[in-house]
């Protein structure tokens, strides 16, 4: 985050969500009514890893909507994050599950 | 709903496919609509991509694409490669 964003409510609240969780998926809609196609891709995907997940409906709160643009300095909705790290959007998530790499990252993270 | 002026009318196929090509101008874009007039697919080669994750490949296009993609653009499915 740049000093800017660290004083910015929004962008603190959702550096904590960020961090708080080893995956974070901020969509629209929820995993059991995503609203959006790519959305629901990538809840499909994800569902499929059975890798623990917490999501995030921007859909309830406008500023999250814009503020997560911001934070990752990304345009679109959903975007992926894991290990507090940004990993893309639906395209990233589809062609990452599709060889491999979401795997490899998911791997180690999945319940015993 | 009309526009009345160009500027924030939906961007044809060819013009993001233009904005791309200047930004990044070894650029060889492939692009096309999957649904409606505002939903685009578009598929980027560049030398310029190489030794970058797909993140930074991606975020170079919609710099290209500027104030399209946050405003007039829906939807835009996104694939990076660089040359074979």
């Amino acid at each position: 985050m740049t000093d800017s964003m660290q004083s910015d409510p929004i962008q603190q609240g959702i550096d904590k969500l960020v961090k708080a969780h080893d995956v974070v998926l901020f969509m629209k809609g929820t995993p059991e009514f995503p609203q959006c196609g790519f959305s629901q891709r990538v809840v499909g995907i994800l569902n499929q890893t059975a890798v623990p997940y917490a999501a995030v409906n921007v859909l309830l709160d406008p500023a999250v909507r814009e503020g997560i643009k911001i934070y990752a300095d990304w345009p679109t909705i959903p975007q992926l994050y894991i290990k507090g790290e940004f990993i893309g959007g639906c395209d990233i998530v589809t062609e990452m599950s599709a060889n491999g790499e979401l795997e490899a990252l998911l791997a180690p993270l999945r319940p015993a | 709903m009309t526009h009345a002026s160009t500027e924030t009318s939906i961007p044809k196929p060819e013009q993001l496919a233009e904005l791309v090509r200047r930004h990044i101008p070894d650029a060889q874009v492939e692009v096309g609509l999957f649904a409606g007039d505002d939903h685009f697919e578009m598929h980027v080669v560049s030398a310029a991509f190489a030794g970058k994750n797909r993140v930074a490949q991606h975020k170079m296009v919609y710099a290209a694409l500027g104030d399209h993609m946050r405003q007039r653009v829906h939807a835009l499915a996104l694939t990076t490669s660089t040359p074979q």
